[in-house]
């Protein structure tokens, strides 16, 4: 039953029924009633992400590693379970920027950079390609196998054929025709496939009951059960070592973890699983029941894997079947036919359904990423001038296709027989993993610059391939294995799969250590060493923050075109007729009659940049739509936002500046004030220390007279008499000085009372001088009087300018020498007010004593006679009470030449002197 | 909203617990050359584990309105 056209034949109409499953979710599509959004279908489409590595490859590893396969199925359960977090985040900034593909994230997200488009799509190019070559080497291999039937014959050695006679070369072939006819049937604005989504579910399928029919038979029916076939292989002591084959040679924990967190990586930045998780994802809230759905797949397709093994090996002699054919051969010695044809059946899916979507999803990145940006840059071209290059796109993507199949299947030629099927995928993943930091980070970190991730991805990349790639080619005769062995031109340092002497690893391990390393360490010294431009902080923003936004991201154009030259831009990449379609229904959208009518503002223009962008990808799109719109260099809004932030910034450090000089000026003011009090306390003690001497020398006057009185009561009446004046003329100045005391407190206290009224100050003066009459008189002191006439009245109390006046003029007379002394008293209108200028020709007083004179009890000692006459408070009270009525009191005066005390009060409000007299008159 | 947080937080929780599960040390318990119920230990332990939690981000997902 297995000849070679049963297999062809059955191989066809296998593919016949995909196309039909793809045709029919097309047409439903078209209706509007999409079979694939539907959460079920999305976790099907991802298990894309098992090819004929997993349904082949795992038990081939499980052969020599036991669960080792494990990490590469586990990885992705976890990062599912983050799906809701990480991919939900990339599927939101996919749809409102119409993203078409993984180089076109990346390059959106630094801005819009097609440096970083084309980076990305020569990594993933470059990186898959062993991944496609391994799906080749399973296809063909299992198909020359299942040829040899009933005889089991391992296929021959790839350097031994030719290449027309090499099935792998038909095989690559005849994928490449499928992908094309699969992928690139029409351009859509979306770059959806719905109906290759649709194949890719009904393909996982297959491939998932395909091997649960082996693993059953194998456990089941072969053996007696798993218990059966685990104690076998317990008797085995060869095999034992895979019951717990952890920590052992295949470097242990280690591996495992790293072949953990390569898939995790593997499960989102391999192109088509990025493609199928991400851009053809319909609705966000699939991924939820994705986290587990998947998950589940995976497991059921790995729980037979060790039984397959285990029964492989224990069937087969040791090494005379290859553990990768296990899953095929099993049933073929059994002479299972039919099993047999389901499995390779099930390879072919699975094998087809990543062929498909890989090239698919690299095509697009070649033909958006690469080729497009090249020519349009590229003047003999002259593309920006060409009416409809729909087709030109097409073709790029079809040829595009081809190159791929044809590389891989030279990769496979060069470098695939050195390795199981396993190990070869393992390279694409490790590439793939250099995506990893660019755009996590580019998701989570506002702060990646287009420079980090152009270091990061090139300098991960360069690790790769030195690590990786190079001794895959070094194991064939190509390069030679001395590179490997011992280091390029011998530096043992430089080896490429023990870098910088790190040994004791397995090669993925390493690769991924350095890769790493290297990656995430670029990126960010890349991002942190210089500012990033702003159209790049835009998009750092927009990704960043995409949960953040309401609706369409902002639009970058300025709205200065016209309609017609848009629809034709769009029209030249999609076709005419269908660009016709989308503006129409746009122009219905906004609620105009026809395309016509369309203002080419901002959103219109946005709109046909995102319908670019569906087709040629973002970097793509901007070139384009700028030959037709102007771009603004930063929309307003962002330059608002700098700006404010800016000026924020500098508003916040000048009141910053403010509030520290206010705090110093507070200080100072505060260290001033304290100064003063403490000088008032100072004060205070002196004055209380003053006050009290100067009460004890009248008491101890009074008390010694008194005593004397006392002791002596046969005094003679003269003495007494005498005795006793004095103890009254100490009673009165003791009193006086108490008076003068409250007196002073009561003012500096302003607790005093004062009468204010208007005063005529000739007046106060005449009667002061009548009060000081006898003074004079007794001294033999001349006064002579100068008082004006035109003198205004003044606003003050009359007792206490009557005060004034009579302690200035008993100090005159005081002073002055008895018999030739002489007092000038003069009134006279000065600006705004009166001048009092009490005059004599007494001793004087030296300059550094003028001062000291107006505060308490300040009595200049050596010019003072006998014993203090006064209680030194007269000058401090006169002193406050002309401040008080606003005016000045000061002193001129020379030692031995007499002193001039004068005195200011300001006139009262404006009435002069005569008519007041003549009001009262 | 305030349930789906409380979900993501509760996948979160999942998530990590993975992590605790698959790797090391808890791993290594189960690195024995023995058999439980014919089923080598660490085959066993990797499956049910993968499988619980697989049960329980379903539980967390789909249970509950």
């Amino acid at each position: 039953m297995l000849q070679g056209w049963v297999i062809v034949t059955v191989s066809f109409a296998y593919i016949g029924l995909l196309f039909a499953v793809a045709w029919f979710a097309d047409k439903r599509a078209a209706v509007g009633r999409s079979v694939i959004s539907n959460a079920w279908v999305y976790s099907l489409s991802l298990a894309v992400y098992a090819t004929a590595w997993t349904f082949y490859g795992s038990v081939g590893r499980a052969a020599t590693d036991g669960v080792g396969f494990l990490p590469i199925y586990l990885g992705p359960t976890l990062t599912m379970l983050l799906g809701w977090f990480v991919l939900r985040k990339m599927i939101r900034i996919v749809r409102l920027n119409r993203t078409t593909s993984l180089a076109d994230f990346v390059a959106s997200r630094y801005g819009k950079s097609a440096l970083i488009g084309g980076l990305v799509t020569i990594i993933a190019v470059i990186g898959i390609l062993p991944y496609i070559s391994l799906q080749l080497k399973a296809v063909s291999s299992s198909f020359q196998i299942l040829l040899g039937y009933p005889e089991i014959v391992m296929p021959p050695k790839v350097g031994s054929m030719v290449v027309m006679q090499d099935t792998a070369f038909y095989v690559a072939l005849f994928m490449a025709l499928f992908a094309i006819a699969f992928g690139t049937r029409q351009l859509d604005a979306a770059e959806r496939h719905e109906g290759m989504v649709a194949a890719i579910a009904f393909e996982s399928i297959v491939k998932l009951i395909a091997f649960l029919a082996v693993g059953v038979y194998v456990a089941f029916f072969m053996y007696d059960g798993l218990g059966d076939l685990f104690a076998r292989v317990a008797n085995r002591p060869d095999l034992e070592i895979l019951m717990a084959p952890l920590g052992g040679a295949a470097g242990g924990y280690a591996s495992w973890v790293w072949l953990t967190v390569l898939s995790m990586f593997a499960i989102i930045f391999l192109p088509r699983q990025f493609q199928v998780a991400v851009i053809e994802n319909t609705d966000e809230r699939h991924l939820k029941r994705a986290a587990w759905v998947f998950p589940l797949y995976m497991l059921a397709m790995n729980i037979f894997v060790l039984p397959i093994a285990f029964g492989g090996l224990l069937h087969f002699p040791q090494g005379e079947v290859d553990a990768d054919t296990f899953v095929l051969t099993l049933p073929m010695v059994q002479k299972s036919e039919g099993l047999a044809l389901l499995v390779f059946i099930g390879g072919l899916s699975a094998a087809t359904g990543m062929v498909i979507v890989e090239t698919i999803a690299l095509s697009t990145m070649i033909c958006n990423d690469l080729v497009m940006p090249l020519l349009l840059r590229a003047r003999a071209f002259r593309l920006a001038e060409q009416r409809d290059l729909s087709s030109l796109l097409l073709d790029i993507r079809r040829a595009a296709i081809i190159a791929l199949l044809m590389g891989g299947y030279f990769y496979y030629l060069l470098a695939g027989e050195a390795y199981a099927l396993v190990s070869i995928g393992l390279i694409s993943f490790a590439a793939a993993a250099q995506f990893a930091p660019a755009v996590i980070g580019g998701l989570y970190w506002k702060g990646g610059t287009r420079l980090g991730a152009l270091a990061g991805l090139t300098a991960g990349f360069s690790v790769w391939f030195y690590t990786l790639l190079l001794p895959a080619f070094a194991r064939s005769d190509w390069l030679g294995v001395e590179l490997v062995n011992s280091g390029p031109w011998g530096i043992e340092i430089l080896r490429p799969t023990q870098l910088f002497g790190l040994a004791g690893l397995d090669p993925i391990t390493h690769a991924m250590i350095w890769s790493m390393v290297a990656n995430v360490a670029a990126y960010v010294i890349g991002s942190v060493l210089r500012r990033q431009s702003a159209a790049e902080h835009v998009q750092a923003t927009m990704f960043v923050d995409v949960f953040q936004q309401t609706g369409e991201p902002g639009s970058p154009w300025r709205g200065a075109t016209s309609a017609s030259a848009l629809q034709t831009l769009v029209g030249r990449f999609l076709g005419p007729a269908r660009a016709a379609e989308l503006f129409t229904a746009y122009a219905r959208q906004r609620g105009v009659m026809g395309v016509d009518e369309l203002e080419g503002d901002r959103d219109f223009v946005r709109f046909a940049e995102l319908q670019l962008a569906g087709t040629i990808g973002a970097a793509c799109a901007r070139t384009m739509v700028a030959t037709v719109a102007q771009e603004e260099p930063l929309g307003i809004e962002e330059v608002m936002t700098i700006i404010d932030e800016a000026s924020q910034v500098i508003a916040y450090s000048h009141r910053l500046e403010e509030k520290q000089q206010e705090l110093e000026s507070a200080t100072r003011e505060l260290q001033a004030v304290n100064e003063r009090l403490k000088e008032l306390d100072r004060l205070k003690d002196d004055f209380i220390s003053t006050v009290t001497h100067e009460l004890r020398t009248p008491l101890t006057s009074i008390r010694a007279f008194s005593e004397i009185l006392h002791d002596n009561p046969d005094l003679d009446g003269a003495e007494r008499q005498r005795f006793l004046g004095l103890v009254i003329k100490e009673s009165e100045r003791l009193t006086r000085l108490i008076n003068q005391v409250l007196d002073l407190a009561k003012i500096e206290s302003g607790l005093a009372e004062w009468r204010t009224e208007e005063l005529d100050m000739r007046e106060i003066v005449l009667e002061a001088l009548d009060a000081t009459s006898a003074i004079f008189k007794s001294r033999g002191v001349r006064v002579e009087t100068m008082l004006s006439h035109t003198a205004p009245t003044v606003m003050a109390d009359r007792d206490r300018l009557m005060q004034v006046l009579l302690n200035l003029l008993s100090n005159a007379a005081k002073f002055c020498t008895p018999g030739s002394g002489r007092v000038d008293v003069r009134l006279a209108a000065r600006e705004g007010g009166v001048r009092i200028e009490v005059a004599d020709n007494g001793v004087g007083i030296s300059p550094e004593y003028q001062a000291l004179i107006f505060e308490k009890f300040r009595q200049v000692g050596d010019t003072m006679t006998d014993k203090p006459s006064g209680t030194g408070l007269g000058l401090a009270i006169c002193l406050r009470i002309v401040g008080h009525f606003g005016g000045r009191l000061w002193v001129e005066s020379e030692p031995g030449r007499g002193s001039v005390f004068s005195f200011d009060l300001p006139a009262s409000a404006g009435i002069p002197h005569d008519s007041r007299l003549l009001a009262s008159a | 909203m305030k349930k789906p947080s409380l979900r993501a937080h509760r996948l979160m929780s999942v998530f990590l617990l993975g992590c605790l599960l698959f790797n090391y040390p808890i791993l290594a318990l189960f690195n024995v050359g023995s058999t439980a119920a014919g089923v080598p230990v660490l085959y066993a332990y990797l499956f049910i584990a993968w499988g619980g939690t697989i049960a329980l981000a379903a539980i967390v997902i789909e249970g509950g309105s």
